[in-house]
This record gives C-alpha cells, sequence and structure tokens, in this order.
C-alpha cells in the first residue's frame, strides 16, 4: 500500500514545479490580491448556510441528535436526506443569523459533543451503506474551558480517524469558513470541493496577523499570505474541485447556489460508488499521505 | 500560535558567567550541571523543564542506539511566504539556533533493550510547529514501525500547525491522523508522551491518538492556548488550566509520569502491550540499572545529553 515516494510523483513534480517556477516570476499570484474580498464573502450574513442547503436540496430531512455522552452541539446539525433514490448522512457546521440563533448555534464554533455527534452518526452510516455528505462553515473549534476539559483536541483527532476509517463514499464540500482544525474535522473526505467564494485556512487571518505580524489589523495581508481562497487551493492542488457560484455569490441566490452543490455531488457520488469500499479507502489514504511540499536530495517534492 | 509561549530557559543563562538562572516557576537559584544531573527537574519544586529533542533522546534511548531515519528532508517555501521576515529566513535561523533539521526528529532506538521509533519534538524549532516536514517524517516513522513491528513512541512539543506553510500543514493534521490509522491497523503499540507544551494542530491529530498517552507533570495540554480562550471568549481561566493534572482530573491523558521514570514507564506499558505480562512483574532493566542510587543506566544516560546537543552539528552560518 504505502509506496516509495517519487516512483509515481516524478510527472507531478516536474510539471507542479514548473508551474511555480512561472507563478513565482510574475510576483503576485492568481488569487491572492483578492484575498480579502473573499474571506468577507465567505463570511457575508446571507450566505447560504447549511441548514439553508438541506432546505433546498432534501426535503423530508431529518435531524439526528446528540453525542450520547454529555449533549446535543447545536453548531453542527447531522441527519438522514432522501437523495435520488438513495440515503445520504448529511453533516455540517450550521451558523445563525440573528443574535437569538447566533448565540444558539455558537456562531457555528462546535464543542468537542458536536465532533462526536459527527463521529456516531458516520459510524451508523458507515453501518448501513450510507453516504457522508459533510458541509464545513466555520471559524474554528470553540476556544473554551469547558470545550478542553471534555477534551476538544482529542474529539478533532478522532473525527479525523473515523472519517479516515470510513468505507462508504465521503463527499467534503466547503461552502462558507473553512476554519482551521474545527473545519478539517468535518473534510477527511474521498472528495474534497470548494465554493468558488469559500475560504479554506491553517487559522483565520485576524489571528495569524496577530501572532506574525504582531498586529490584528493586518489581517489583510495575512489573508493574501496563507493562500485560503478556491483558486489558492486549487493551484495548491488540495481540493478536488471548485464550484462555481451564481453572479455576485452564492448570497444572491440560495437556490442556484443549492443546485451547484447538488449538480457536484451527484457527479462526485456516481464516481464514487462504482469502486470498491478498499479501493476508495486506499485512495482517499494515498490523497492525504501526499500532502505536503519538502525538499529532499535537492529536490522540492509535493 | 507557537512563537508566543516560548520558555528559553538557555538563552536566560547567558546573562549569567556560571550559566545559573532562576527557576521560571519557583524562583530559585539553578546551576545548569546540578539541573542536567537532575534531568532537568528543579529540585526545589520539581517543576520540569523543557528539553531539547538532543537531550530527550539522550534520556530515553539505548546508548548509542540512536539511528535517524528520514534525516534528509527539508522544509521547502511554496507559498512563498513573508511576514515580518520571509519564512526560509526564519527556517534558516531555527536550523542555527537548534542544530536541528526539523521540529521534529524521527528515528529508531533501544531503550531498555526494546526495538522501538522514536519521533521526538523540539519547541525550539519555530514552536515546534508541525508543517510538511513534520507530517512527512512521522508518517515516515509510522511505516518503517509496521514494517519493523517497533512499537512507536511520540514525545511531542509544539504549538501546532506552522502557519508559514498554509493549509499544506493544517492538512497534516488529516495525514498524521491518516498515519495512526494504519498503525492500529497492524496493530502495533503506539504511546505519545504529551510535554509542555502541546498545543493546536498536534494536540487534535496524532498526540491524542496513541493507545496509551502519558504526560510530564505540569505540562500545558490544550487545543485552544490559555491566551486565545482569554481574548477570544473573555473567560476566566481556572487555576491550573489546561495543565497534565487537569487533563488527567478530566480523562484526556492516561497517566503523569515524573521525568526520572518516564522511560522505564514506557518500556513497561509497551512491553504489556506487546504481551510480555513478565515485565511488569520483573522488568528487565532491573538488573543493568544496579542498586538504587547507583548511579544506574538512567542516569548515566543523561551524562550523554551533552554529546545529542553537540554544537558541531550546526549548519555553517548564512
Amino acid at each position: 500500500m504505502p509506496t516509495l515516494p517519487g516512483v509515481h510523483l516524478k510527472d507531478e513534480i516536474t510539471k507542479i514545479s514548473q508551474r511555480l517556477r512561472e507563478l513565482g516570476g510574475a510576483g503576485e499570484r492568481r488569487g491572492r490580491s483578492d484575498a480579502w474580498e473573499k474571506v468577507k464573502l465567505a463570511r457575508h450574513a446571507e450566505r447560504p448556510y447549511t441548514l439553508d442547503y438541506i432546505e433546498q436540496m432534501f426535503p423530508g430531512f431529518i435531524e439526528l441528535r446528540g453525542d450520547r455522552c454529555f449533549a446535543d452541539d447545536p453548531a453542527i446539525v447531522a441527519g438522514l436526506a432522501a437523495y435520488q433514490g438513495r440515503t445520504l448522512m448529511v453533516i455540517g457546521h450550521q451558523k445563525g443569523r440573528d443574535l437569538s440563533s447566533r448565540t444558539y448555534r455558537n456562531f457555528g464554533m462546535p464543542r468537542p459533543e458536536g465532533y462526536r455527534k459527527a463521529q456516531r452518526l458516520m459510524r451508523l452510516a458507515d453501518k448501513f451503506g450510507i453516504p457522508v455528505l459533510t458541509l464545513i462553515d466555520t471559524p474554528g473549534a470553540y476556544p473554551g474551558v469547558a470545550a478542553e476539559e471534555r477534551g476538544q483536541g482529542g474529539a478533532i483527532a478522532r473525527s479525523l480517524v473515523t472519517m479516515a476509517r470510513l468505507g462508504v463514499p465521503t463527499v467534503a464540500i466547503i461552502i462558507g469558513e473553512g476554519g482551521s482544525g474545527g473545519a478539517l474535522a468535518l473534510a477527511l473526505a474521498d472528495r474534497v470541493m470548494m465554493l468558488e467564494n469559500s475560504i479554506y485556512s491553517v487559522s483565520s487571518p485576524e489571528a495569524c496577523a496577530s501572532i506574525l505580524w504582531k498586529d490584528a489589523a493586518e489581517a489583510e495581508l495575512a489573508a493574501r499570505a496563507l493562500m485560503l481562497t478556491s483558486d489558492d487551493l486549487d493551484e495548491l492542488q488540495l481540493v478536488d474541485a471548485v464550484l462555481p457560484e451564481p453572479r455576485g455569490g452564492a448570497h444572491r441566490d440560495h437556490a442556484a447556489a443549492a443546485r451547484i452543490v447538488k449538480e457536484a455531488l451527484e457527479d462526485s457520488l456516481r464516481e464514487l460508488e462504482l469502486m470498491h469500499p478498499q479501493e476508495r479507502r486506499r485512495e482517499r489514504f494515498e490523497k492525504f499521505r501526499r500532502v505536503g511540499v519538502w525538499r529532499e536530495d535537492g529536490l522540492t517534492l509535493f | 500560535m507557537a512563537q508566543r509561549i516560548s520558555v528559553d530557559i538557555s538563552r536566560r543563562g547567558d546573562n549569567e558567567p556560571d550559566g545559573s538562572f532562576n527557576c521560571p516557576a519557583c524562583g530559585q537559584r539553578l546551576n545548569p550541571g546540578e539541573l542536567a544531573e537532575n534531568l532537568k527537574v528543579c529540585p526545589h519544586c520539581e517543576r520540569h523543564l523543557s528539553l531539547t529533542a538532543g537531550e530527550r533522546i539522550g534520556l530515553l534511548a539505548d546508548e548509542g542506539s540512536w539511528s535517524e531515519l528520514s534525516a534528509s528532508l527539508r522544509s521547502a517555501d511554496p507559498l512563498e511566504f513573508f511576514d515580518l521576515r520571509p519564512y526560509f529566513e526564519r527556517i534558516e535561523e531555527a536550523e542555527y539556533d537548534t542544530g536541528l533539521t526539523e521540529a521534529m526528529l524521527a528515528g529508531t532506538a533501544r531503550m531498555h533493550k526494546m526495538e522501538v521509533v522514536l519521533v521526538v519534538m523540539d519547541f525550539r524549532f519555530m514552536g515546534g510547529s508541525m508543517g510538511s516536514v513534520v507530517g512527512e517524517r512521522f508518517w515516515r516513522a509510522v511505516e518503517h514501525a509496521i514494517e519493523t513491528r517497533f512499537p512507536l513512541v511520540a514525545v511531542c512539543a509544539s504549538g501546532g500547525a506552522r502557519m508559514q506553510e498554509g493549509m499544506l500543514s493544517l492538512l497534516q493534521m488529516a495525514k498524521t491522523a491518516c498515519a495512526t490509522e494504519l498503525l492500529s491497523e497492524v496493530p502495533v503499540p503506539f504511546v505519545s508522551v504529551l510535554t509542555h507544551p502541546t498545543t493546536g494542530g498536534v494536540m487534535a491529530s496524532f498526540a491524542t491518538l496513541a493507545d496509551v498517552i502519558m504526560a510530564e507533570p505540569g505540562a500545558l495540554l490544550c487545543f485552544s492556548g490559555p491566551r486565545v480562550i482569554e481574548q477570544t471568549v473573555k473567560e476566566k481561566l481556572p487555576e491550573g488550566f489546561g495543565r497534565a493534572e487537569s487533563n488527567l482530573e478530566h480523562g484526556q491523558v492516561d497517566m503523569i509520569v515524573p521525568r526520572h521514570e518516564l522511560k522505564d514507564r514506557l518500556v513497561q506499558v509497551l512491553g504489556m502491550l506487546e504481551g510480555g505480562v513478565a515485565c511488569a512483574l520483573q522488568p528487565l532493566w532491573e538488573e543493568e540499572a544496579g542498586p538504587p542510587g547507583g548511579g544506574g543506566a538512567l542516569a548515566k544516560a543523561f551524562g550523554r545529553i551533552k554529546s545529542f546537543a553537540n554544537p558541531s552539528r550546526r549548519p555553517p552560518q548564512g
């Protein structure tokens, strides 16, 4: 299963290093200049959230709640959906729109019980051969004392392993903010896609700026440096596809955005369902195994 | 997140001619020689001061048994990241300051004659942050453990994912999590040792995915650091928040192991996971160690620390 790196990577290496050289020469990468615009769009208050997509795409959605250990976390919604003659497990971060729903949803920042609920329902889906769709939209996992005491780090780590283990097809779509580990916890999937105006980042631009620039006001610079837009991640080959949004952004037309997501989901599932579970799993491991750029014996390897 | 928690005791000592400095916990005067003798644990307050990767290997590995894996891996700069300083400059500085090639060293070693794959992190190297090289070294260490069936020991110290490699760093969490899954399929025993501080992306990936999790006394172990929590949600932090003791109380780690007992305990637990019940009843290192207090193997081991911290390994300047 694990193969020698370099053996099958040669073509990739040549291709990418050439691309990097071209881009390096141009100074400013495609997508970098409007990074901050994308951050604002990704956080737009009218942008469709997980429940908006569910409403558009899955009539008759049945929500399932609770982690069976401690609580139900409203920052993650999950449940069963009927979709094209099959059942689907849909799991996604959920933000709120007004003050009370924002507080109720904890601004889309899950606590450990949210991740444990997700794990429980992924295992349930796996048991009955139900494909899993995750919709990612969170500023990050909730940084709080109680969340830490209940094992925030371990909960995210176990989410990752749970997703790595699944035999059923998994599709993750970043629909808004893909904030750090709290987003990644639901995104270790066979297909990872991003909506055009979504972002996916190792840290929020504000946090990055306050640490590296010692000034949170430099968030715009940080956003550019972090390469967090869909174009950037496409260029780094860290996402499988970028989904175009309706003119002006997904917030202009929820129904159209949902149609785009639905089509992408359909294409991915059609492909994935033809594969043997072992093959899907092998490809998934291989994909994440290959993530990284380093130098070895003078060569830059992807 | 990483860069702000730094407690660099080696530099603080520079302003005293004999290199002595005050314990950051109790303020007592510490003499470096005595401190090394005591495995860098403050004799007055038991504070476990940070070990470098070399010191940690000296503490855990039998003499002459360490052999490094994937030593030739080096960081690239795929994002051409530039904040107040370029990323490659920060890397060069870290290499020079620490004599290390990255924030994690991986290798094979023997511990009381038991063959293990050992990975060790060093907080001095850019806050022990996890980028592509750390992830790849961990993956290859796991592959080696699977091939040889040697158990894996991971000593963690990290501020989290390395921002300068952007999403490539974040995805190392997914990569290392996949690696631990491969380990547990075999299964090969995997024990992690969480040392001060282990936070962020490392805490939310391989560090907490071990079969048994040990922690050093007083270590700060959390996903979000105290400063982040205070600033973001304005919560008042309880006394001892996120420390090893609090993690033990809340069920997040299996045990707290003082540094003097760490090697023995690791071998014992790994031996038992591999079915060697005898290990618990009559540890195989007892003979080797000799009578208590008589300069046994462990005490000798620490004598070797200086050779690992040898500055001759530093790359040339510039």
